[in-house]
């Protein structure tokens, strides 16, 4: 019943786990995928019998909705358990959550939960296929995937790419996975971010450190430009949103100042005004909607190929909807 | 009363006197009777050939957590004792965090007797400092005293005001006893799981630096100098602790501490892949701080290996690293890694070993114990240096399989624990 992919073993829960040509072989695979969601009727029979469980521990509308799509538009069956609150205060543990998930037959897990390492926890336990969709301040992978996959079309190339993280570091599941993800692939990672919201060591990660947005804009080709969350300023990392946005703030006067022309990347949702101005995010240089239509594409190709598909058989697998 | 016992042909260590020789050992009536080459017993005297292994005074563990009363699915004082004595422990200091916690009399009162009911290990109750371990008010002391406490400490909700902090050394003098401190400053540790560095930052765990355990060692040893109270530094982790208490020493301040088997022997490294059996507080650290706890044990600096011995549920440890409570279990593991990681490995001889783990945990409670000399009480442990064995959480006694360590091939194990003449383990089995 459950597969296990010749290519990515039974789950997806982190790029660290990933070799460059694994991770190749899904941005590969996603190329020929884009082309289902741009068809009148958006349906393929890839993935038709499956059973998909969507389980959110955590709010999510972007990246389940994304999911979803990615799902129905293969022909999965889903079904989506949401959550607020964690698994304890709900009274039932993760692991018999899965377990019962599991003893109605499903095929897969795409989980979101607010715990580093749940999603290992989860594949650990049960014999579904287990993609994370974000663990606590861990990895977010199928998101770095979709970052390279953007980065990718509009550079040409991710080798000798130099990518400028921004913002809060310390809790950013994104940033970790686009971390490994990026340098596995040969490009060059920097961090940029006020101190209190970098991790300890980041460096052994790594990347490049700069205390100062202006450096990190003279060295970078792309930004990737991360959400400011209003807690993190209740929790006293940052006096205010105010300021964070004169100091770390993406705006067109600091970029007409760069050297080269950069790409600006933003995981969403974002708050204009504090880490990116609307100027930026609505301009020319901004790939942010490209990532979310990127987005799909590359869950599509994880899917497919923890279903047991092989990336030279993408095309293939595709035209078999047509018609339909 | 039981028969007496000669413990004939072992190698017997006790350093509160000097001795390191094959020497018999004879128990009669609850105490030692003597230490010396071939002695004769008297009739009726069950004898018991110890060729070949070590009998020294009986370990005593400072820090362990029993969880009786309110966590009895985790451990009660019968199976604590029971996983002490199997692991060559005679007596153990049990921690007041339980549910009520042990701080007044009454609460002190039971934790004595129901270790003298289960008639194992002997069972110290630690007292807590302020009442209900809210950090407020100071417990009644004395009277806890009175009622068997042999120190007071507010373990795991470590004492945050440094006035209390105060107090609690000063008013102890009255009834001379220290004060235990779990040294972590919770404004530095708060939201944090495992040790802060590379490792979490890779596995996206918020982290637990040195200085917040660090911080609170700083200011528990000025205190002790400013009151000249009794302190004793609970599981020493960081090597910037291990230093500061060196030259406290040097300074002649009145500190103990103590050093745990897993801060004496793991990493960081060993949380990878969120295991929460390595999961502790404080946690993990660093190989640099690993090598300076076993240079603080080397030295005396560290002058007590303590367990920590923190029993919990299979359930509770099978979740979320983040969600996963604190601790390890420690009482039927200590012997053999105390033997196989420092005996072994250069770090500390036999010798020094009994001391750590009996003379000197004796000494900085004033425990009875802790020596072989005619008079005191007959509580002996006898074990094999050299026995190797694989640990088997399944095996154990303890309630609780909480352990990094399954699977480890140690050396050095007890074959017998004798608590007031009488022999509570055999190897195999214990009984009252």
């Amino acid at each position: 019943m459950t597969s296990s992919s010749a290519y990515l073993g039974k789950d997806l829960v982190g790029l660290q786990d990933l070799s460059a040509d694994q991770i190749r072989a899904i941005l590969d695979t996603a190329e020929p995928f884009k082309e289902i969601s741009e068809r009148a009727i958006k349906k393929v029979p890839v993935l038709r019998g499956k059973t998909i469980v969507n389980l959110f521990f955590e709010p999510s509308t972007r990246t389940r909705i994304s999911f979803e799509f990615a799902e129905k538009r293969l022909s999965a069956d889903t079904v989506n358990v949401q959550s607020t609150g964690s698994s304890v205060q709900k009274g039932e543990t993760l692991v018999d959550t899965a377990r019962n998930l599991e003893a109605m037959r499903i095929d897969m897990v795409v989980i979101r939960h607010s715990a580093s390492g749940a999603a290992r926890f989860l594949a650990d336990r049960i014999a579904s296929n287990v993609i994370n969709a974000g663990d606590g301040r861990h990895e977010h992978p199928t998101q770095a995937l979709l970052d390279m996959l953007t980065i990718r079309d509009k550079l040409g190339r991710l080798d000798g790419v130099r990518v400028c993280i921004v913002g809060d570091i310390l809790h950013s599941r994104v940033a970790r996975s686009n971390i490994w993800g990026l340098t596995r692939l040969g490009g060059e990672v920097a961090v940029c971010g006020p101190r209190t919201l970098l991790p300890t060591d980041v460096e052994e990660l790594g990347v490049h450190v700069f205390s100062r947005i202006e450096e990190a804009i003279e060295w970078a080709d792309v930004l990737n430009v991360l959400r400011l969350q209003l807690e993190r300023m209740q929790a006293g990392f940052i006096p205010s949103l105010r300021e964070y946005n004169r100091v770390f703030g993406i705006t067109r006067e600091r970029l007409e100042r760069a050297p080269r022309d950069l790409l600006i990347l933003h995981p969403g949702p974002m708050n204009r005004g504090v880490e990116i101005d609307s100027d930026v995010a609505d301009g020319p240089h901004s790939v942010i909607l490209d990532q979310v239509t990127n987005g799909v594409a590359v869950r599509m190709a994880v899917l497919y190929l923890l279903a047991g598909g092989v990336p030279e058989r993408a095309e293939a697998a595709k035209r078999a909807g047509e018609g339909d | 009363m039981p028969k007496p016992i000669l413990l004939r042909g072992g190698r017997v260590i006790d350093p509160s006197q000097g001795i390191d020789g094959v020497q018999d050992v004879l128990l009669a009536e609850g105490v030692v009777v003597g230490v010396d080459r071939e002695i004769s017993p008297p009739e009726g005297t069950e004898i018991v050939p110890v060729n070949g292994l070590v009998v020294c005074p009986g370990l005593i563990d400072l820090h362990v957590h029993l969880r009786e009363p309110g966590f009895e699915h985790k451990e009660t004082i019968a199976s604590g004792a029971r996983a002490a004595v199997a692991g060559g422990f005679t007596a153990v200091c049990a921690m007041p965090n339980t549910d009520p916690p042990i701080d007044d009399p009454a609460s002190v009162g039971f934790v004595y007797a129901e270790g003298v009911r289960v008639g194992l290990a002997r069972v110290y109750p630690v007292g807590a400092v302020s009442v209900g371990m809210r950090g407020e008010r100071l417990t009644e002391v004395g009277e806890m005293v009175d009622a068997g406490a042999v120190a007071i400490t507010d373990d795991g909700l470590p004492v945050a005001d440094a006035g209390l902090m105060r107090l609690a050394l000063e008013y102890t003098q009255t009834f001379g006893i220290p004060v235990a401190s779990h040294c972590e400053e919770r404004s530095l540790s708060r939201g944090g799981s495992m040790n802060e560095g590379a490792v979490s930052t890779r596995l996206g765990l918020m982290g637990i630096p040195n200085a917040a355990e660090d911080v609170m060692i700083a200011r528990d040893l000025l205190l002790a100098e400013l009151t000249g109270g009794r302190l004793h530094i609970q599981h020493v982790s960081t090597r910037g602790g291990v230093a500061m208490i060196r030259e406290a020493k040097a300074r002649g301040i009145a500190v103990t501490a103590e050093a745990t088997p897993h801060h004496f022997t793991l990493t960081e490294e060993a949380v990878d892949g969120y295991r929460t059996d390595a999961k502790m507080n404080p946690p993990l650290r660093t190989a640099e701080d690993v090598a300076a706890v076993r240079a603080g044990i080397a030295d005396g600096t560290l002058d007590v290996i303590a367990t920590d011995h923190a029993p919990h549920h299979y359930d509770e440890k099978e979740q979320a690293f983040d969600e996963a409570p604190f601790g390890i279990v420690g009482l039927e593991t200590a012997l053999g890694l105390a033997v196989t990681e420092l005996v072994e490995k250069g770090v500390i001889t036999l010798p020094q070993l009994v001391e750590r783990m009996s003379t000197a945990p004796a000494r900085a409670f004033r425990l009875p114990g802790g020596t072989l000399r005619p008079g005191s009480p007959a509580d002996v442990t006898v074990f094999d240096p050299s026995a190797e064995w694989t640990v088997e959480p399944e095996a154990f006694l303890s309630r609780s399989r909480n352990t990094p360590f399954g699977g480890w091939r140690l050396r050095g194990r007890a074959l017998y624990t004798i608590v007031g003449g009488r022999v509570v383990w055999n190897g195999t089995e214990s009984r009252p």
